[in-house]
């Protein structure tokens, strides 16, 4: 009986053993023969490449490691950026696919139909190479909204210059603490003496004075800069200040948000259609509004159905922003697991590094949902 | 007569109304279209904001006109019914058949009306549509990749072939019918791999060799997506049952197996089968670049499908592993016999979704220097004698995705509704 559940386990273990001892062992000898030895020292040399665009300082006689910090945070960056987005158009569509609104209806489903369906690599082709190539040269880019400009080279707004930047940080952070002992304050009045306060119009406008304020009293203060047509050589323009957003960001976030969306309006819909008809008569019965039967009733309960296929889809964001190296937007990949690794030679360093580095982003975001799933599962008692 | 007051609608004066109603919703679609089709503005004489939004306004009066509850009319109840129950959805209502009219048009002229459908070169695209010949004569290489064309009617017949045997499953005698799983999981590959091996590749009885990397194209799509879900599915049974063993070695492999390869995008995988595989293999051992690739995104999905089917294991009920048991079954037959069969059933639209995203990612064997349909279209855009056609290469590219996806998903919810059972 105990040899029966131990030698499975004994061969599991010895063919694992055997795999990573035979791996190891080539690789070695493959290391040896090649005059390199296995370490992370390369991350201290001058990296010696440019990268087009960048959030940190950085330039070509900097080390492999700040253009691996470069990368990381440019994955991030569109990571980020695209999760907000296609939360927001995946929440409309999914509300949209359960209007009572026939033509509505028809048009969220034929939007999620059509993008779920077509390779996401194709469609970040599609806006790059096809659809932002057919956008103006920066000489004959129409003016938007009275100051940005959406050229082939990208999209051009004006960039806010600060004052006393942290100032306003901490005021910010201020506003936030205070917002939330006055929503704690306001949950225990009305749980002890049934007031009600308007919570959000409060929030909001200690959201907006206190930042507000230290434009009186803190010395912060806001210029804009605009972007200025330059001419570069007798053909070639560009645009000068401001803030530049490269057409590879623009193509890789509307790809990605338009695919996503897709899955999170399916959630959505799943979410919402999962709570019973029942809920929604009985809030109704007890006299709640229309507006308090989604806020009080639908949405806690539809949140707990749509949260965890949400996060993974957020995941498969994060990891589909891989793809960015398709079209040379210097993310993770194409910096570190391309470029760098074209010049080392460390194939398994930098693509050990790179793996380790997504697993540890999926690990993250996959912890703190399940945190904040359990915070908002039903607290049986 | 009575006197009819125009701003409150009324059963007595349906047939009025309904005119009334109809005509200023025409007349605001009619306003939309010579605004926008035709540069003519024929509400120029209002100020230019309420211009702007006059096919709105006359769409939503007529709607509001006709919106008559209980008319005895069956269209116009069903039509009140689902666009036009308030103000607000009327508005929403106009503004999505404004946005269709708005869209559709120069679409339709972009695909058909202005298209060229006829000649040989980029000389005859001179319209402003788009330019089908480009299509027409990358046809092959778009299907292909690089393999010769005089070799092509290989890739057919063994794609012919293989089909074929895929459906004889349809025709076992019903005798053989306990087979028909070994038949697909170990038969089918085996003689599948021989085909492809010996038919497009080549090499043997008379055939030119081929060589893997003048494959490609939507054949190489197939290949690739093929091969990977025929080996992807066992794999993942094996990891889900590895991962609700009760051996904790065995447990934790498949757990963290499982964790790893979620956990990394395709991308990574694919660069390491490329650059980091040949180092962990003897030196001088050269595998195959199509080997590793299928090798790589198998691996890859066989994560996703294991925690598939792990939700389908443990959906099935206490019941059903205590009932077996005391019939006395060991573990393999206590699976093979009542759980997973059950299992499979509940996941099969799980386990399509998973193989939809396999033939999704597909494209990103470029990395490894494989093209196939999208691949071959970026390889097309970059030919000087065609140059600027990149659009209708993503399209064409796009329609057939979508056609292949989209009959997969609908073939998966058929299913789905066939093998439900009711418990």
């Amino acid at each position: 009986m105990k040899l029966k559940k131990i030698l499975p386990q004994f061969f599991t273990l010895l063919f694992i053993l055997l795999i990573f001892g035979f791996f190891t062992m080539n690789a070695q000898e493959n290391m040896d023969t090649r005059g390199i030895e296995f370490g992370f020292g390369f991350l201290k040399q001058e990296a010696s490449f440019d990268i087009q665009f960048s959030l940190i300082d950085y330039d070509g006689s900097m080390s492999y490691a700040r253009a691996y910090l470069v990368g990381l945070l440019n994955t991030l960056l569109v990571s980020f950026i695209g999760i907000i987005l296609c939360t927001l158009l995946g929440a409309v569509i999914g509300v949209a696919r359960l209007s009572p609104n026939y033509l509505i209806r028809k048009t969220a489903s034929f939007y999620i139909e059509f993008f779920r369906n077509i390779p996401l690599l194709l469609q970040i082709f599609f806006w790059y190479f096809a659809a932002l190539r057919a956008l103006p040269m920066p000489e004959d880019a129409p003016l938007l909204f009275g100051s940005s400009f959406m050229t082939i080279k990208g999209f051009y707004t004006p960039a806010p210059i600060w004052n006393n930047f942290d100032v306003f940080m901490i005021s910010l952070v201020l506003a936030m603490i205070v917002i939330y002992f006055f929503n704690k304050f306001a949950q225990k009045k009305q749980e002890e003496e049934g007031k009600q306060y308007p919570k959000f119009l409060i929030s909001l406008g200690i959201f907006v004075l206190l930042p507000a304020l230290t434009f009186i009293v803190g010395g912060v203060d806001l210029t804009w800069s605009f972007p200025v047509l330059k001419q570069l050589a007798l053909t070639s323009f560009t645009y000068e200040g401001g803030l530049g957003i490269p057409p590879e960001l623009i193509a890789l976030t509307l790809a990605l948000t338009l695919y996503t969306a897709t899955f999170i309006a399916e959630n959505v819909r799943a979410g919402i259609q999962g709570i019973g008809k029942g809920q929604k008569e009985a809030a109704a019965s007890i006299g709640l509004t229309p507006s308090q039967v989604l806020k009080l009733v639908i949405m806690p309960q539809a949140l707990r159905i749509i949260i965890p296929p949400t996060t993974n889809q957020y995941l498969n964001l994060t990891k589909n922003s891989s793809l960015a190296a398709a079209i040379a937007y210097p993310d993770l990949v194409l910096v570190f697991a391309g470029t760098a690794m074209m010049q080392t030679g460390r194939a398994i360093e930098i693509v050990g590094i790179t793996m380790a580095t997504y697993l540890t982003i999926s690990l993250t975001i996959s912890l703190f949902m399940n945190w904040y799933n359990k915070r908002i599962a039903i607290q049986e008692k | 007569m009575t006197n009819i007051n125009l701003l409150k609608p009324n059963k007595e004066n349906l047939n009025l109304f309904v005119i009334l109603g109809a005509l200023f919703f025409c007349l605001g679609i009619f306003d939309f279209c010579l605004n926008n089709f035709y540069g003519k503005n024929i509400t120029s004489f209002l100020p230019g904001f309420i211009s702007f939004f006059t096919p709105v306004i006359f769409g939503m009066f007529g709607l509001y006109l006709i919106r008559i509850e209980f008319s005895g009319i069956k269209l116009l109840d069903n039509l009140n019914k689902n666009i036009n129950t308030n103000n607000f959805n009327a508005a929403l209502s106009i503004g999505i058949i404004i946005l269709i009219i708005f869209s559709v048009a120069p679409l339709l002229n972009w695909f058909i009306l202005d298209a060229t459908f006829i000649g040989d070169s980029k000389e005859a695209c001179t319209g402003e549509g788009a330019c089908w010949v480009y299509i027409k004569t990358w046809f092959n290489r778009f299907m292909y990749g690089m393999y010769p064309n005089a070799e092509q009617w290989r890739v057919n017949t063994t794609f012919i072939l293989v089909l074929v045997l895929m459906g004889a499953g349809y025709f076992f005698p019903l005798r053989y019918k306990k087979y028909l799983t070994f038949y697909y999981v170990i038969i089918l590959p085996i003689i599948s791999f021989l085909l492809i091996y010996y038919l497009i590749s080549g090499g043997e009885f008379g055939l030119e060799w081929v060589e893997t990397g003048a494959w490609g194209g939507l054949s190489l799509t197939f290949i690739v997506s093929f091969f990977s879900l025929i080996f992807c599915f066992p794999i993942g049974m094996m990891l889900a049952l590895g991962r609700r063993s009760d051996l904790s070695v065995v447990k934790y492999s498949s757990l963290s197996f499982i964790e790893f390869w979620r956990g990394v995008p395709l991308i990574t995988v694919l660069f390491m089968s490329a650059v980091m595989f040949p180092m962990f293999l003897p030196d001088g051992t050269y595998v195959d670049k199509l080997i590793r690739v299928i090798v790589a995104i198998t691996l890859f999905e066989a994560a996703y499908t294991a925690e598939v089917i792990r939700g389908g294991l443990q959906a099935l009920p206490r019941g059903q592993y205590d009932a077996a048991k005391s019939l006395g079954m060991g573990y393999w037959k206590l699976h093979l016999l009542v759980i997973l069969p059950q299992a499979l059933k509940l996941v099969i639209p799980g386990i399509a979704n998973t193989f939809l995203a396999l033939v999704k990612d597909t494209p990103l064997i470029f990395v490894v220097g494989l093209l196939e349909l999208v691949g071959m279209l970026n390889l097309a855009k970059t030919n000087p004698k065609w140059l600027g056609f990149s659009m209708e290469g993503y399209v064409f590219a796009g329609i057939i995705f979508w056609i292949i996806c989209y009959s997969m998903s609908k073939y998966s919810q058929s299913l789905e509704l066939k093998y439900k059972t009711d418990r």
